[in-house]
């Protein structure tokens, strides 16, 4: 394949960085045949990919494309099975990350790579060689508040990790690549956590790197963002390459949808008309701490009805993880919770359970199933206690397989049987058994809780169907997501939290996204005249269950 | 009862401890519990006393009981860091494993009678303070002194140095240590390994200066887990450590020696030796482990600083971790 | 060259035990090294420890006597480590179950002259909850304050071996000696050979009821963990604490009645003890059963019926050990099995091979790119 064509010039935004694209000059970087195999899987299948200096290059593709592989061979996390990587044209062989960032190539992981009981300054100081054993806090303090400045990464160099936000914990993870001199950064899925503002802060930080001669590698399956940032294109699927280097200002969102998932995306779902019943779930004036004892939720009031979907937006860490536990009782609070007059806050999470509220959690593997025990074992964690699974203190083994293989069977978990141990299961297939094991309880009420984190698209569409059949089925369902998208898709009710309360309520159809992400970063405030800013919570009759239109249009 | 000679003596059981618990911090910094301790020490205790024996060379002895020490913490290294078994099992195997052993190899060693120790003297001018002297600088076991020194240098390799920040991270977060090019499990093994140089020379400190002599496993009756609990009480801090050793030194000695007292006000002592109630005073240090560390936890959990995150937990790169 | 460790997908039915046969042949071979090394003869010694031990009827009954109260404390340990609940305190459990047993013939609870069918059960009754009360401690301290319960139990042990040197040194002490009195024989746990007068064959088979206790506990305790929501709860708790609160279930309870149970258990194995093979209560009566009771659970794979085949293994070794010179050698064998057994387990549960290259890097976690696209 031909890697690195000889362009012309870039496209038309080129930054004026440092001689960005003379023809003699060797890619910043640049991968040739690249091979990965994994157990089972070919995760790269002989992919090219190179990096101009001063650029940034977006890598397009959907979860399980490959993306995330390659750019760990990049950094030096993995080892290709095959192919070469040569850096300013000069072939390079990385055994550890540190050979990468030696090599001037630093990623930021969507998992923050950060020690938490430490500062940020002892973090960006980590895995140095230099100084070697005495560390003087003060003066490294000092060099780390001047890099931030420089590149406008607000953040405080003797702050612990755990203080801060995910956003910050992101500028310290590029303040630590900068103070390496990493020259090509990799960013990958960096704005997944971010809300909108806070991610156009970092397009301008990635700007200013750019313009001072640095190279971006911006690993996002977002098109419209790569559309905004980037100079050229790559677009993987299923380990493949299947476009190489494209000029972002040649190619159309549509043009990239098609690459990356072979077929148009799929819109909006077809959703059955919105037909709230009565109230089920009521939270009244709810405050909670987070596990560092801080406050997370400061009087948060909400309503969920039967046959609908409630949506919560909000950036990672603004208190939806916390509302989840302390309505599955799995959280201590303050004021009360109802499920159909049913007090369940402060009960142990069994009352929630009894009284009919499934839980979707967003720890998969940690919280929402036992990894060494079987799928069999799995399926009754929620029903152990009842007839037809117990004989009073007697566990029926015979009719727990039988329940088993039928939910197997129903939801389609694809195991060799129901005595595999859950651990072996894929996310999609563990993600099915956790849906199936909710939903067939009929609860009431579910909490789903980042639902379709890191599945792939089949996946994600089994389980965005399976929250709808359950809210056109009766059920009050209380969707929390980052992904705003998603939320869109599926809620009837956006409602958008931040810091602890909820600041904004919208009728998921009119819903204005600029206005949500504004109020997801707290920045909706000040603005006059907005619907959700003055009741935290009062939003029964002024969402709007009037408005019930008979498809959503794409 | 000389209340300075007991707290001087008391230094010096202490020391013990410190050498133990110390070592254990050092292990559990990087992440790896080892349960082994009493196992380790019994080693080390074993090795020394018995190269003590056949050789009369003391700092022989010393030198050989913190390699047994440190060799035998290294199968518990292999087994917990590279084949990621339960590091609780793992530890505990290294406890029967070291005690068997040292048993094997001790055998006969009871009658060794008299045999080289580790020097004693008193620092000039320190020993003269008023009090601080005669309690720390007089008359003290050269391993006495070491301690001093090693407490703090501890401390200053843990928190102000670049050895000391990586060991954090690899306990705290091996993930993010690796990602930085720290060698996690070179780390790890070179902690244990230090960890079991320390058992080692902490049963060295028994047999070849606290309490010469070999009692097989009753040489070091339990004290490997007192250290264990101490780390829990010490909040895997060194200076807490070692204030925590000296007061348990103090207390175990104080439970001897108050059987040597014949009568206190002119009532009978009943903690006499071959008095029964002696075995109620004998539980003392024990319960009192247990009070510590109900007191370590509690703190623990308000201040919310607990055990490093990764303790216990095998790192294996790329898969889900702290 | 690097080390390469992969789970397996599917572990095949005859490896887990072939495992451990092999773990126990390997651990056997390097005891006998340390044996040849410090002078012994280990071929001798090991046909002496299986003659000694299985050699005729008689000795296979002793087997079956030391067996018991590691059977018993087996079936402790089992129970708490299901849980993951490391309940290293069976010893002192032990201790205090014998002497909640000997309370009730030596205070005396009862009066003189009770009949057996009274004095036993009652004996049994104070033994395990004596146990209990010992388990209590560390289980309540765990639940609510969130000690560590290994450093609790193996303090209670040192106390509970004090405990009961305060009382055989003291109040119940026989003449000054270190031992109580012997019990009456109604509190004496049935023996085979008491039925020598009826069936000759029996006579001097010191095998007792205690033995029956244990296997009847072995079935009850596998019942409860494999077929009882009690169980299942217990094996949730065990794999994953924060999946089996989100199933509703009561941890802190749930942890202090697991060690109340365990405890009780252990407790009973100390009344065996005292009542169907000491006959008194006396100083330093247990080898350390609580701690190869460690071993035993570990060796069954937390399996409670496999626990009657280890504790039966290791009661072999204990009565043949004694006699083995240098007298640590049981001791060391247990630790180096412990250690085999471990190691066994990590080829059981993962494919371990060699890599060629010196890629540390790309050991690839089950699913391959799903975790590493996540």
């Amino acid at each position: 394949m031909t890697a690195a064509p000889p362009s012309p010039p870039g496209p038309g935004l080129g930054p004026p960085g440092p001689d960005p694209a003379a023809p003699e000059r060797p890619p910043a970087l640049e991968a040739i045949g690249i091979v990965k195999r994994f157990p089972g899987v070919l995760a790269n299948d002989g992919v090219d990919f190179d990096v101009r200096p001063g650029e940034v290059h977006a890598l397009l593709g959907e979860n399980g494309a490959g993306k995330s592989t390659l750019m760990n061979i990049l950094a030096g996390l993995y080892r290709p099975d095959e192919g070469e990587i040569r850096v300013d044209g000069a072939p390079v062989s990385f055994g550890s990350p540190r050979d990468a960032i030696d090599a001037g190539l630093g990623m930021v992981h969507q998992h923050f790579t950060l020690v938490p009981s430490q500062t940020v300054t002892e973090n960006i100081l980590l895995g140095l060689r230099r100084p070697r054993f005495y560390l003087d806090a003060g003066r490294s303090e000092g060099e780390v508040a001047r890099l931030a400045t420089e590149f406008g990464l607000r953040v405080h160099p003797k702050a612990k990790i755990w203080q801060l936000s995910v956003g910050e914990q992101q500028r310290v993870e590029i303040l630590k690549l900068l103070y390496r001199g990493a020259q090509i950064l990799i960013l990958d899925e960096p704005t997944a956590v971010l809300a909108p503002q806070e991610a156009e802060e970092l397009f301008r930080t990635l700007r200013a790197m750019t313009d001072a001669g640095r190279s971006v590698v911006f690993i996002s399956h977002k098109l419209t963002e790569v559309m905004a940032i980037a100079d050229r294109v790559t677009v993987m699927r299923r380990g493949r390459v299947t476009a190489a280097g494209q000029p972002a200002a040649g190619v159309t969102k549509r043009d990239l949808a098609q690459l990356m998932v072979g077929r148009d995306i799929v819109g909006l779902y077809d959703k059955a008309p919105f037909q709230p019943g009565d109230v089920l779930l009521s939270a009244s004036d709810v405050e909670a701490d987070n596990d560092r004892a801080l406050p997370a939720l400061r009087g948060v009031s909400l309503e969920v009805r039967s046959g609908e979907i409630v949506g919560i937006a909000a950036v990672a860490g603004n208190g939806q993880a916390e509302l989840a536990e302390v309505i599955t009782g799995l959280r201590p609070c303050r004021g009360v919770i109802r499920i159909g007059g049913d007090v369940v806050s402060n009960r142990p999470p069994k009352h929630a359970i009894k009284a009919g509220v499934a839980h979707v959690p967003e720890d998969r593997t940690g919280v929402g199933s036992a990894p060494n025990l079987s799928v069999a074992d799995n399926l009754i964690m929620k029903r152990f206690r009842e007839p037809p699974v117990s004989r009073g203190w007697l566990i029926d083994d015979g009719r727990t397989r039988t329940l088993a293989e039928e939910l197997k069977d129903e939801y389609a978990i694809a195991a060799p049987s129901v005595d595999t141990r859950a651990r072996l299961l894929s996310g999609g297939n563990l993600q099915r058994l956790i849906l199936g094991r909710e939903i067939e309880t009929r609860p009431a009420m579910m909490v789903a809780v980042q639902p379709t984190r890191g599945l792939d698209v089949g996946a994600i569409e089994t389980v965005h169907r399976l929250l709808l059949e359950r809210r056109d089925g009766g059920a009050g369902i209380l969707l929390i997501s980052e992904d705003l998208d998603e939320i869109l898709a599926l809620a009837d009710r956006v409602d958008v939290m931040y810091e602890g309360r909820i600041v904004g309520s919208f009728d998921a159809q009119t819903a204005d996204i600029q206005q949500i992400g504004l109020l997801m970063t707290g920045a909706g405030g000040d603005e006059p005249g907005d619907e959700g800013v003055a009741g935290a919570g009062d939003l029964g009759p002024a969402a709007g269950p009037d408005v019930a239109e008979t498809e959503a249009s794409t | 009862m000389d209340v300075t000679l007991l707290l001087a003596a008391g230094i010096a059981t202490g020391t013990v401890l410190l050498f133990a618990a110390v070592g254990e911090i050092f292990a559990e910094r990087s992440g790896i519990l080892n349960l082994g301790v009493e196992g380790m020490m019994l080693m080390g205790a074993v090795a020394g006393f018995s190269t003590a024996v056949s050789t009369g060379n003391a700092w022989l002895g010393l030198a050989l009981a913190m390699l047994a020490g440190g060799l035998i913490s290294l199968i518990h290294a292999v087994v917990t860091i590279h084949l990621r078994a339960d590091q609780v099992v793992s530890g505990l195997a290294l406890t029967f494993l070291g005690t068997g052993l040292a048993r094997v190899l001790g055998e006969g060693l009871s009658n060794a009678g008299e045999t080289a120790r580790m020097p004693v003297f008193s620092i000039p001018l320190l020993a003269d303070i008023p009090i601080v002297g005669p309690v720390f600088f007089h008359d003290q076991s050269v391993l006495v002194y070491v301690g001093y020194i090693l407490v703090p240098l501890a401390w200053f390799w843990i928190n102000r140095t670049r050895p000391g920040l990586h060991l954090r991270a690899v306990g705290e977060a091996p993930a993010a240590a690796d990602a930085q090019g720290i060698n996690v499990y070179r780390t790890r093994y070179v902690y244990v390994f230090v960890g079991g140089l320390l058992a080692g020379l902490a049963g060295a400190t028994i047999t070849l200066a606290v309490s010469p002599g070999w009692f097989s496993d009753l040489t070091t009756g339990g004290r490997g887990w007192i250290a264990v609990g101490l780390v829990i009480f010490a909040q895997w801090s060194p200076l807490r450590a070692a204030f925590g050793a000296y007061l348990f030194g103090a207390i175990t000695r104080f439970v001897l020696d108050v059987q040597g007292v014949q009568s206190v006000f002119g009532i009978e002592n009943p903690f006499l030796p071959g008095r029964s109630a002696t075995f109620l005073l004998g539980m003392l240090p024990y319960l009192l482990v247990i009070v510590v560390v109900v007191l370590g936890s509690r703190e623990a959990a308000r201040k919310r600083v607990g055990a490093p995150a990764a303790l216990g937990t095998p790192y294996v790169r790329g898969e889900r971790g702290v | 060259m690097t080390l390469r460790i992969e789970p397996r997908m599917s572990v095949p039915r005859w490896l887990s035990p072939a495992a451990t046969i092999l773990a126990l042949v390997v651990a056997l071979a390097i005891s006998g090294g340390v044996i040849a090394f410090v002078g012994g003869d280990p071929i001798r010694s090991y046909l002496h420890i299986v003659g000694a031990a299985f050699g005729s009827v008689g000795v296979i009954s002793d087997t079956l006597v030391k067996a018991t109260p590691l059977l018993l404390t087996g079936l402790a340990c089992t129970l708490a480590f299901r849980m993951r609940l490391w309940n290293i305190g069976a010893e002192g459990q032990l201790l205090l179950g014998a002497w909640g047993a000997s309370a009730v013939v030596l205070f005396p609870l009862l009066p003189a002259g009770t009949p057996g069918f009274i004095l036993i059960p009652a004996m049994m009754l104070a033994g395990a909850l004596a146990g209990a009360v010992w388990g209590l401690i560390p289980g309540a301290l765990r639940a609510l304050l969130g000690v560590n319960e290994i450093i609790v139990t193996l303090m209670l042990n040192y106390v509970a071996l004090l405990w009961i040197q305060f009382w055989v040194f003291g109040a119940w002490s026989e003449g000054g000696f270190q031992q109580s009195e012997q019990f009456p024989p109604e509190a004496f746990l049935p023996r085979l050979t008491d039925f020598a007068s009826a069936v000759p064959a029996l006579g001097g088979l010191t095998v007792h009821l205690g033995f029956l206790f244990g296997v009847g506990a072995a079935i009850l305790v596998w019942l409860v963990l494999e077929r009882s929501r009690w169980g299942y709860e217990i094996r949730l708790v065990g794999d994953s604490p924060e999946a089996a609160r989100y199933a509703g279930v009561d941890i802190k309870r749930l942890i202090i009645v697991v060690f109340a149970a365990s405890g009780a258990l252990a407790g009973l194995a100390g009344m065996s003890e005292v009542s169907g093979v000491v006959h008194r209560l006396q100083d330093r009566f247990s080898p350390g059963y609580g701690y190869t009771a460690i071993i035993i659970a570990y060796l069954a794979r937390y399996d409670p019926l496999k626990v009657i085949i280890a504790s039966i293994l290791f009661g072999a070794l204990i009565l043949a050990g004694r006699e083995i010179q240098p007298s640590g050698v049981p001791a060391m064998i247990q630790g180096v099995i412990l250690f085999c057994l471990i190691v066994a387990d990590v080829f059981v549960r993962y494919r371990v091979r060699l890599v060629r290259t010196g890629a540390a890097a790309g050991a690839g976690a089950p699913g391959g790119s799903a975790t590493s696209e996540a």
